[in-house]
């Protein structure tokens, strides 16, 4: 279910699509080179557009931190099962141990695992809300990650919660915990299913990018599905189906237009729209 | 049966297996080559013994895709008493690759869904080497729906190498029919049991594998991602699938330390490809069996208890919340 590709995978070397990079004359780190339309933008404009570009809309990375602030009112965050560690229960190591890589995730992310899970408020809406950041091991799901969404869901359905979960996970299920994080899709879905029968909303955001096992599980499986412009969204990564069928990938193949076209998700929307529609559902759907 | 198209850890046991063969057509046998027979059996069986107690991860995944392995249809003719095959998605078209019907086993009637991968070429290249379509998943709900509604126990046999990766796939929501499966099956008022029977191909397999039960053939996988798509990730050359095979940690025996299914089935003395039928008899009984079990639940118990066998998967540590 790991479908991202291999240029793709080592999270040290990509994690941070806001790559800061020098301009003659400019101290290093004010400007960026925007991968949507090749312009250098003012980074302090970008991050004050909640990093998008002034010039072509292009959605920055955003960490999970960032995320909560620009969706929960101030200060309202309340973290659960933060005390959730990820384990190494098949001892796996490639070149490098998986112990290692997640030491050393910890250590550059600031993060104990790759979601972040609580509870705050939507413009004075109580809400569930769990945001995956793929800056931590490409944002995949191995068993914390797999725990922290179930209880999380679970509190919602008791709690009688609407559910926000904000995905950003290239990397689908965590390779490194094997057919336990297959299981984590099995685990999340079926608690989600259990929510939906009690009346639960779930509202699932999709952004830039949401891959193979987490696609498969409990990001496509909202009452509602919004996402970002222009994210890259799938089942299969694109240099697996490349090879696989041996011709060209069209154009804007497995974006989140793509996916509207075909039938998959409800709305495209603005990052600095998302806030205030996440609230005007909530408020249609009677929560 | 023998063992045909062999495995490249199997030289010495196929170059037994055509001696006694070839003397085995002789059509005058004298008493010394009769002997030779016997004697070339007993060393077959103790090699058979010897290797197939201890395949490694990789010799596993050879076995698990081996061409002789019964698939989904073997299963459905020999353990089986009748089989109606039923078609439709409802939605976009016939997936070969995924199986359904009516069939009945000993005295339940039940209903059966099972990639299929096809044995010829041709059968091979229809059901796309058993990797599902969302059209197959589709066809999988249907007649999940069909099942709980007519109270017949749902059996689900798994053997793909993954969900179809391929523009239409993606085009007709591939991601989006493997989770809405897992939710359904999760809720599912009828019992539920699902085999692994070769490769348990990540979610292509488990969009078919929650159930109230999970076996897996004692030479079958179950993982994540193939060992080949691993290793192309991580050791960036597909040439480390056996590296990536080991440590992904999917044989039958790791499967049932880590709590992920319920029972192994041992496979007939090298492998299930080696006889059909045993291999099917005992998957009879273990299905009778246990829908024998399974039918004095009631909906709410079989729902409740199957949330709470894949509520516990899942290995992390849970710090003291007291600690700073
Ligand atoms: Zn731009």
């Amino acid at each position: 279910m790991s479908t991202v590709d291999p240029k793709t995978t080592d999270s040290e070397s990509q994690n941070s699509p806001v790559t800061p990079h020098r301009k003659r004359g400019v101290p290093e780190g004010l400007w960026l080179k925007c991968p949507g339309c090749g312009a250098s933008v003012y980074k302090k404009e970008v991050e004050q557009r909640l990093n998008v570009c002034p010039k072509c809309e292009h959605h920055f990375y955003v960490s999970a931190r960032e995320r909560i602030a620009q969706v929960l009112d101030e200060g309202t965050f309340e973290p659960m099962n933060e005390h959730l560690r990820p384990a190494d229960p098949l001892e796996f190591s490639d070149r490098r141990s998986y112990a290692d890589r997640l030491v050393s995730e910890q250590k550059r992310t600031g993060l104990t695992d790759a979601a972040v899970t609580g509870t705050g408020m939507v413009r004075a809406r109580r809400v569930a809300l769990a945001v995956t950041d793929s800056a931590f091991i490409m944002g995949s799901m191995g068993s914390v990650v797999g725990e922290r969404l179930t209880r999380l869901i679970e509190w919602a359905t008791e709690q009688n919660l609407p559910l926000i979960i904000i995905s950003a996970s290239g990397g689908g299920a965590r390779m490194h915990e094997g057919i336990l994080s297959l299981m984590q899709m099995a685990k999340v879905s079926a608690a989600l299913a259990r929510y939906d029968e009690a009346g639960g909303l779930f509202i699932s955001v999709l952004t830039n990018p949401t891959m193979g096992g987490v696609a498969a599980s409990f990001a496509s499986l909202g009452d509602l599905v919004f996402a970002e412009p222009k994210a890259l969204i799938g089942f299969a990564g694109p240099r697996t189906i490349k090879a696989t069928i041996g011709i060209e990938l069209p154009e804007g193949f497995q974006t989140s237009e793509f996916l509207l076209e075909h039938g998959y998700i409800d709305r495209i929307l603005m990052r600095k729209n998302l806030k205030t529609e996440i609230a005007r559902a909530i408020d249609y759907c009677g929560k | 049966m023998s063992a045909g198209p062999g495995l490249e850890f199997e030289n010495d046991i196929a170059d037994l297996e055509n001696r006694i063969g070839s003397l085995e057509r002789q059509t005058d046998r004298s008493g010394d080559i009769e002997n030779e027979i016997r004697t070339l059996r007993l060393e077959l069986v103790r090699q058979l013994r010897e290797t197939y107690s201890s395949l490694d991860a990789w010799q596993t995944v050879q076995v698990a895709r081996h061409k002789n392995r019964p698939y989904t249809r073997d299963y459905l003719n020999l353990a089986f008493d009748d089989f109606v095959e039923l078609h439709g998605d409802k939605h976009f078209g016939d997936d070969r690759a995924m199986l359904s019907g009516f069939a009945k086993l000993d005295r339940f009637k039940v209903l059966v869904l099972g990639h299929q991968k096809g044995r010829t070429y041709k059968e091979r290249a229809a059901c796309h080497f058993g990797c599902a379509h969302p059209e197959g998943y589709r066809k999988a709900m249907s007649k999940m729906r069909l099942a709980e509604k007519y109270q017949l126990p749902l059996i689900c046999f798994i053997d793909t190498p993954g969900a179809y990766p391929g523009i239409g796939a993606e085009e007709r929501g591939q991601a989006q029919v493997i989770a809405e499966s897992m939710f359904k099956m999760s809720r599912l008022r009828t019992p539920v049991i699902c085999v692994v029977i070769g490769e348990g191909g990540s979610g292509g397999a488990l969009g078919i594998g929650v159930g109230d039960r999970v076996a897996v053939l004692q030479h079958a996988y179950y993982s994540v991602i193939s060992p080949e798509g691993c290793a192309g990730i991580l050791w960036k050359s597909h040439e480390h699938a056996p590296k990536a095979a080991a440590a992904l940690r999917f044989t039958s025996q790791d499967l049932s330390r880590l709590g992920v299914v319920d029972d192994v089935l041992q496979e007939p003395l090298g492998g299930a490809h080696r006889d059909h039928h045993q291999m099917a008899s005992r998957l009879k009984s273990y299905l009778s069996r246990t829908l024998g079990e399974l039918e004095v639940k009631t909906a709410d118990e079989l729902v409740a208890e199957r949330y709470e066998k894949f509520r516990k998967i899942g290995v992390f540590i849970e710090e003291s919340q007291t600690e700073v």
